[in-house]
């Protein structure tokens, strides 16, 4: 394979020093937009040297890694709950991982229609990145060298000897737009879509979202380091159900989901701003986390890429009352974000109401957040130690 | 003209009256009842659009207090709790009447109290819980 030759070659290791000196040229992902058009992209090269993307959204396939430390006598836990939320305990003695989509175990779930689901996973971690107290309860088989078979205490983040965000899947590289067809409301992980397509709910943060700003991975892989929950963090791999065999445009950004990351960081440095536990009516517990990756514009290429605006970004229309759950593939239509951002699609030719569930306010906070932290030389670029699969 | 949502609360005596009849014919005023609970033996709970001539309006509404029942404007009960809400705009999809609404230049999710129904779907719908709907557990539900 012979390497693409760019009239703009610049490397980490430049843009770095550029970071240390206070030197450093860095726009948001929408800033770029402009100066993409305005200059072109070998020029926004030349004048760019980070684009700051950001989200903030529900992402399912979020969880902590816990250590909650030896209790005397030590227990070896085998099943440990956080306000009754129940953590998977099967790893060593007083390690457990515990998903944000794991219901409080007496929540009355679907039992009586539609469910309200206040309390999960989720919201025990925004509880504990928030500085509260929660309440553990851990019990054990008993051992000759773990002997305890039960206890109970108040626990805050600062008392865990280790906790660690470990997200299998974020940052979702574009999502479907959801719409119901069938003639009564539905409650989905896409929101409630009343009958008869009356509205349509969409999930992407557009142009200000990580992937959609670099749609083949070529500077965000393994190691990438990024801003995870208001705090440092680092891409670890690509995401569960990452699939960038997908149909994409021109501009190589996909048309329907695609790509996806998974994300870990250490909980003490976030904060519950930017990790808030989501209570999806009728369906379940989730985390909203908010990410903003850094992209390094090595050459006109990435500049280009990091210029996409909102117009040059397309997704599907997908039915969930029947299709999505039965795996048809079918769509209703192909709409961009711009068009989705004003409120209204056409589908079947009848005018639907939009609504995203992806936040534009906080995504945009995120990316001006890190983009202040690299001005002030706090945030070195990593290059990554290995790619993410881009077929 | 002048168009309010107004929340009434009768007083449980009040139950077996035609008071919203009474009120139409003697103050020639529009309504729309957008909720109600009456039921035998209790206080009452309606939510009450009115439209009409200020005056009559005005005029119609102490009509209303004359049977001793309470009037609350509907901005009074509804209210978006700010430090909650993360502005994902899940619940503009589902407003009926756009009181929640997105402002298009920024994307940031506005709540316009004056259009608002007290319907009560955006409480349900709110992932973050955000919005606080107080008319009275027997008309707004979660469910």
């Amino acid at each position: 394979m012979t390497e693409k030759k760019f009239k703009v070659e610049k490397t980490y290791e430049e843009i770095n020093a550029r970071i240390k000196a206070g030197e450093a040229v860095v726009v948001t992902a929408e800033e770029m937009v402009g100066i993409v058009k305005e200059h072109g992209a070998e020029e926004a090269a030349r004048k760019v040297d980070v684009v700051t993307t950001g989200t903030f959204s529900p992402m399912c396939s979020s969880g902590a890694i816990i250590n909650f430390g030896h209790s005397n006598p030590t227990i070896k836990a085998s099943r440990v709950w956080f306000n009754n939320v129940m953590a998977y305990a099967g790893l060593a003695a007083v390690d457990v991982y515990f998903g944000a989509a794991e219901v409080a175990e007496d929540d009355p779930l679907n039992k009586v229609f539609t469910g309200s689901f206040r309390y999960g996973g989720g919201h025990v971690i925004e509880d504990l990145v928030a500085g509260k107290k929660v309440k553990m309860r851990a019990i054990g088989y008993g051992t000759d060298c773990y002997p305890a078979t039960e206890f109970e205490k108040e626990v805050t983040l600062a008392d865990l000897p280790y906790a660690m965000l470990l997200n299998p899947r974020n940052c979702y590289q574009n999502y479907n737009c959801a719409i119901n067809l069938s003639d009564k409301t539905i409650y989905t992980y896409m929101g409630t879509l009343l009958p008869k397509g009356k509205n349509a709910n969409y999930c992407s943060a557009g142009e200000l979202s990580p992937l959609f700003n670099d749609p083949l991975y070529k500077t965000i892989g393994m190691g990438t380091r990024i801003f995870l929950g208001g705090g440092i963090g680092y891409v670890s791999w690509q995401g569960t159900q990452h699939n960038p065999a997908v149909p994409r445009l021109d501009n190589d950004t996909p048309k329907k989901p695609a790509g996806t990351l998974m994300l870990q960081g250490d909980m003490k440095q976030m904060s519950d701003k930017w990790l808030k536990g989501i209570s999806m009516q009728g369906y379940g517990t989730t985390l909203a986390v908010g990410v903003g990756i850094p992209i390094p514009i090595l050459n006109e290429e990435m500049a280009a890429y990091t210029g996409v605006s909102n117009d040059d970004l397309v997704t599907q229309v997908v039915d969930y009352s029947y299709d999505y759950s039965h795996q048809v593939a079918r769509n209703y239509g192909e709409v961009s974000y711009a068009q989705l951002n004003t409120g209204e699609i056409e589908v079947n030719g009848q005018k639907v109401r939009t609504a995203p569930l992806s936040s534009i306010v906080k995504a945009r906070e995120i990316a001006r957040i890190l983009k202040e932290w690299i001005e002030k030389g706090d945030f070195l670029l990593a290059k990554p130690v290995h790619q993410i699969p881009d077929k | 003209m002048n168009t309010k949502i107004y929340v009434l609360h009768f007083p449980k005596e009040t139950g077996d009256k035609p008071i919203i009849c009474e009120l139409v014919k003697k103050y020639d005023v529009d309504f729309n009842i957008l909720k109600a609970t009456i039921l035998p033996g209790n206080d009452g709970l309606m939510v009450l659009e009115l439209t009409g001539h200020r005056s009559n309006v005005k005029k119609a509404l102490e009509f209303l207090q004359n049977y001793g029942v309470k009037i609350e404007p509907i901005s009074t009960i509804i209210r978006r709790d700010d430090s909650h809400c993360i502005q994902c705009g899940a619940c503009t999809g589902i407003c009926p009447t756009h009181a929640l609404y997105l402002d298009r230049t920024d994307m940031s999710v506005l709540f316009d109290p004056d259009k608002c129904t007290g319907c009560g779907l955006c409480v349900a719908v709110c992932p973050v819980r955000a919005m606080e709907v107080a008319l009275g557990q027997d008309i707004v539900s979660e469910a």
